[in-house]
């Protein structure tokens, strides 16, 4: 262990921290709406406040409830995609890499961010 | 040579047995993906004891003999992209002078994390992955210092200090 591994270190978490500050301030997101998407094509677009079961192909299922998404069901052996974050209005993305599917959080509704202020 | 074969089938061997260790060691529950990366042990130990050509022979094969016993084509490109970028740059940094084992498994860590979002994105086609780019930075320094910190006192143990020693004997 030297001091360059602990600058390294250091310079690494640093630039997290940044990316993570930046992504919190610069997309903070009034998401109504969710987006999926299998092998880059969408499949379908849903609205967070209905509550609802969406099949997605024949692979995978999420559940909308109480505005937030969650994969609740795929046919893969990891099941990471179910122990992901939900999505709610804040934004958010769930995937399940074997069956390349995407859920992410739809256009954002904010009303572009200062414009709204001033 | 034959002593040489022998070592890195060994290597190989305990890569793959840590691969799979790892999986009943519940390190990071919460943070779906994650994993400390045992198996980086072997290669970060025989990529200095031995050399960049080695371990690549000993991440490769260990990816290629589990991806088809266990997995299938998907995860071994996905593992190997991680595994290359990540030998790679370890290999450059371990050239430059002033870090130790740790600071050249950090950088196997958080590179092999970003040559798997890569690919990850390449494969869903989806650029909002990157939203997950900080949390594998820091668990890559985390992970590769853990893996590191162990590199070093294997190292100090069964090597016993300077690069090629173990080879020798």
């Amino acid at each position: 262990m030297k001091k360059k591994d602990l600058i390294l270190a250091g310079g690494i978490c640093a630039l997290a921290l940044i990316l993570w500050l930046a992504a919190q301030f610069f997309l903070p997101g009034n998401h109504r709406t969710i987006r999926i998407t299998v092998d880059g094509e969408l499949y379908g677009e849903y609205a967070l406040e209905e509550d609802q079961v969406i099949a997605i192909g024949e692979t995978n299922v999420c559940e909308i409830k109480d505005g937030r998404v969650k994969m609740i069901e795929a046919d893969c052996p990891d099941h990471l995609c179910m122990h992901q974050k939900a999505i709610d209005a804040g934004g958010g993305t769930i995937v399940c890499l074997p069956n390349r599917v995407v859920i992410e959080a739809g256009k954002d509704d904010s009303g572009g961010g200062l414009d709204a202020v001033a | 040579m034959n002593k040489k074969t022998a070592y890195l089938g060994l290597f190989t061997a305990i890569a793959m047995i840590f691969g799979y260790v790892e999986t009943l060691l519940p390190v990071f529950v919460g943070v779906p993906g994650v994993k400390l990366g045992l198996a980086n042990l072997a290669v970060v130990f025989v990529l200095y004891e031995y050399g960049i050509k080695e371990a690549a022979l000993v991440s490769v094969v260990r990816i290629l003999a589990i991806g088809f016993l266990f997995g299938n084509l998907f995860s071994i490109a996905y593992s190997l992209a991680g595994a290359v970028v990540s030998l790679v740059c370890m290999a450059l940094l371990k050239r430059v002078p002033g870090f130790s084992v740790v600071g050249v498994s950090i950088t196997g860590g958080v590179t092999h994390n970003l040559g798997q979002l890569l690919v990850a994105m390449a494969i869903v086609e989806n650029f909002s992955l990157m939203y997950y780019l900080p949390v594998l930075l820091v668990a890559g320094v985390i992970t590769g210092f853990c893996i590191g910190v162990l590199a070093q006192e294997v190292r100090n143990r069964i090597s016993g200090g300077p690069p090629g020693k173990f080879v020798k004997r």
